[in-house]
């Protein structure tokens, strides 16, 4: 931190930032004004101010005492974990597949890129068809042993099937950022690491996973963000599971979308984003103070 | 006012054709209507807009699909928050009293009366006016497509496993599963989680409540009493039956619903809207013998008429006074008997006029192949005068306490619920959004 450009005047550079200042004024901090306006009161559907009933910490009170909430966060955590990891997986291990120049890989990179230029609903719609139990692609392996596939009816293989969604789709994303990132190690600390006789996966633990740290700790924030309260979980489970069967796949952003639109019930619903946004603060900064003191970035 | 502001209007039409500028007179008035069908319904809707528009020159309605119902309620609300907001929108029967409490709308009579309409608002079924009434039985909105639930039966399927005539009772139904089963058929009796044909329609036809409160008309403070009814006998038997495999849950998660079921011939028996009966008819193997019938009723059961489904059509308040002149127009078109009719024959909702019902029947219309059946739904609906527990439901948040039933039916059919925990858990989730509701309104009393 020894050369540091420095602005002479304040307003230069406010006026740099004015136009993603006003962006984030008008279509983040002024909604959620409103939320926390509407968690402290009851509002009426159509709005009529006059009528507006301030009641204090009572919608709060109202979510923290529904068992069913509490089943939903914790269904949210475990598919955002699970969503993250098994998509972090799969696209590293197909990151190293193409890093390391295999037959095909650079036609392969085209393609696993593009999973993530399709709109969530679309990937549930069209998972819905393949994964339907009784007249879907996978409908035979129920021809092997009834209900071994069966979302509709149960929780468990629902929860999979919305996971499966939700990978799917980011493998691509966080392909993109680890290609970038493994083709930024340098060859010749591989090529040594090879020559002393280690082999991919050593390579990989050693090497690879070190000096990617810094890009793989962003992809693990962005990606437990994105399925805890990502527009895409929401349009996955609501083209699949719609939150079914009997909740099982009742995540904390579908919960709230339905509550609030479904059911016209604006108070309990922006209390339940507060306590979303509550949540999301404290899991960013849990990963910031414990998991980014691992991370080394040069 | 207003007729200077024809008078001026009129004068620059007549200035600018003096001119030879643009063919047409005073400018018309524009005003929106959103409603909630799409696909082929939604067609028709713009169709009703288009011979709106024909019929006269001085309104011109701009009718836009919203692509669903509870999106058109929704989308609705945005509008009128944001004081843009269509003249005319369509509401589905669960969003009633969402609106009527809403302070939102021009009630249905006082717009027609206002606007020089004389509408005999008597000659509306009972059954369907009901449910858009206030408690002095004056119209809040206006019933436009109309339907109850019905039940479909192939007919060959029938005959081929030597059962007579349609079902009348649920033993009826348990005897013919059963035959069905034994000639063959996989799928005797199709069924889904959807409350309103299971829940609902069989409550009101059996005379039993679905919350006290004669269902909420008198008061704000109703709670669901659905699980101390007939109604846990009859889904304890439609899970006996499901066990047997006589009864077969058919929904969309599964791979296919009801109606595709039905049609598909995988199941022979279904429940559904006498809306589908166009769909089934259009889909349905050509040369397929089918029929519709009124729902069953437990041997015994003095049957009341079934409850309305669909939607209805509410003017909302806060727009120009220019446009509640197009709006009733508009309203007045489409309750002309010529209309009714055109709009029942091309979709499969009921006639909600008597004359509308008379005039058809009068025309052969129901004695056509391709809409025999459809006059069953009328019976249905009329078969008794409408009593507490079958005017109507009145709840709040209803469209939250459907899908609470029908996770509680994903319960009982799919999980370890017992049918009475699974209704108990419904009811208890559903009072919650009950009370919630009570206090939003609080003060607001039902009329």
């Amino acid at each position: 931190m020894n050369k540091r450009a420095v602005f002479k005047s304040w307003w230069l550079p406010v006026l740099f930032a004015l136009p993603q200042l006003l962006l984030i004024l008008f279509f983040f901090y002024w909604p959620a004004i409103s939320v926390f306006n509407w968690a402290f009161t009851l509002e009426p559907a159509f709005g009529g101010a006059g009528e507006r009933l301030f009641v204090g910490f009572d919608n709060f009170r109202e979510v923290f005492a529904d068992s069913e909430y509490w089943r939903s966060v914790s269904l949210s955590l475990f598919f955002a974990f699970t969503a993250t990891g098994l998509s972090m997986f799969i696209a590293f291990i197909l990151a190293i597949c193409v890093d390391r120049q295999l037959k095909g890989s650079s036609l392969f990179r085209f393609f696993y890129i593009w999973p993530y230029a399709i709109a969530a609903p679309a990937v549930g719609l069209a998972f819905r068809f393949i994964f339907a139990p009784e007249s879907g692609l996978i409908a035979v392996v129920n021809t092997w042993s009834p209900d071994l596939w069966n979302p509709a009816k149960y929780g468990s293989h629902a929860m999979i099937l919305v996971i499966i969604c939700f990978a799917w789709k980011w493998i691509g994303y966080n392909f993109i950022f680890m290609t970038a990132g493994l083709q930024s190690i340098p060859r010749s600390l591989l090529e040594a690491s090879s020559m002393d006789g280690s082999g991919p996966v050593r390579r990989a633990l050693d090497i690879q996973i070190p000096l990617l740290a810094p890009t793989l700790f962003f992809l693990l924030v962005l990606n437990l963000t994105e399925s805890f309260v990502g527009p895409d979980t929401f349009g996955i489970v609501d083209l699949t599971t719609e939150g079914g069967p009997n909740k099982a796949t009742d995540v904390m952003v579908y919960r709230i979308v339905s509550e609030a639109f479904r059911g016209l019930n604006y108070s309990g619903a922006a209390a339940q984003s507060l306590v979303l946004i509550g949540l999301i603060m404290v899991f960013t900064f849990i990963q910031f103070r414990f998991v980014e003191r691992r991370v080394h970035y040069k | 006012m207003q007729g200077f502001g024809v008078k001026i209007g009129l004068a620059a039409g007549l200035l600018a054709a003096g001119f030879g500028a643009t063919p047409a007179m005073a400018e018309k008035v524009k005003f929106e209507f959103w409603y909630g069908l799409s696909g082929d319904l939604g067609e028709r809707v713009q169709d009703a807009c288009k011979k709106f528009n024909d019929s006269q020159a001085n309104f011109e309605i701009v009718c836009t699909s919203q692509n669903g119902y509870p999106e058109t309620v929704q989308n609705a609300i945005a509008a009128y928050r944001a004081k843009k907001h269509p003249a005319i929108v369509q509401v589905f029967d669960g969003g009633t009293l969402d609106l009527m409490l809403s302070g939102a709308f021009v009630p249905a009579k006082k717009l027609m009366e206002d606007n020089g309409y004389k509408i005999d608002w008597s000659n509306y079924f009972p059954g369907i006016a009901n449910y858009y009434a206030t408690a002095k039985g004056e119209l809040n909105s206006f019933p436009f497509n109309s339907s109850t639930a019905m039940f479909y039966y192939n007919v060959d399927a029938f005959t081929k496993a030597g059962i007579q005539g349609a079902p009348e009772t649920w033993e009826d139904v348990e005897a013919a599963a059963r035959k069905l089963k034994a000639a063959g058929y996989a799928c005797p009796f199709g069924f889904s989680f959807d409350s309103w044909a299971t829940v609902e329609q069989f409550s009101a036809i059996h005379n039993q409540p679905i919350a006290t409160k004669n269902n909420g008309y008198d008061g704000l403070d109703a709670e669901l009493t659905l699980n101390k009814t007939k109604l846990v006998d009859h889904l304890t038997f439609f899970k006996k039956m499901t066990d047997e495999g006589l009864f077969v849950v058919k929904t969309k998660q599964l791979g296919m619903d009801v109606v595709p079921a039905f049609t598909s011939e995988t199941c022979q028996m279904i429940q559904t809207s006498i809306a589908d009966h166009g769909t089934v008819g259009k889909t349905i193997k050509q040369g397929t013998k089918w029929d519709v019938t009124m729902l069953p009723v437990w041997k015994g059961t003095a049957r009341q008429n079934s409850m309305v489904g669909g939607a209805s059509l509410w003017v909302l308040n806060n727009r120009p006074e220019a446009e509640y002149k197009g709006a009733a127009a508009f309203l007045n078109f489409i309750a002309q008997p010529d209309m009714v009719e055109w709009w029942s024959t091309v979709t499969g909702y009921i006639p909600v006029t008597k004359t509308g019902f008379e005039a058809m029947k009068a025309k052969g219309f129901y004695d056509q192949p391709a809409f025999k059946g459809r006059e069953k739904a009328i019976a249905s609906l009329t078969f008794t005068p409408t009593s507490a527990n079958t005017r109507g439901i009145r709840l709040g948040g209803f469209p939250q306490i459907r899908k609470e039933i029908s996770d509680a039916m994903e319960g009982i059919f799919f999980g370890k619920l017992t049918v009475q925990a699974g209704l108990d858990q419904a009811v208890e989730r559903g009072n919650v959004i009950l009370r919630r509701f009570e206090k939003t309104y609080a003060g607001k009393v039902l009329n």
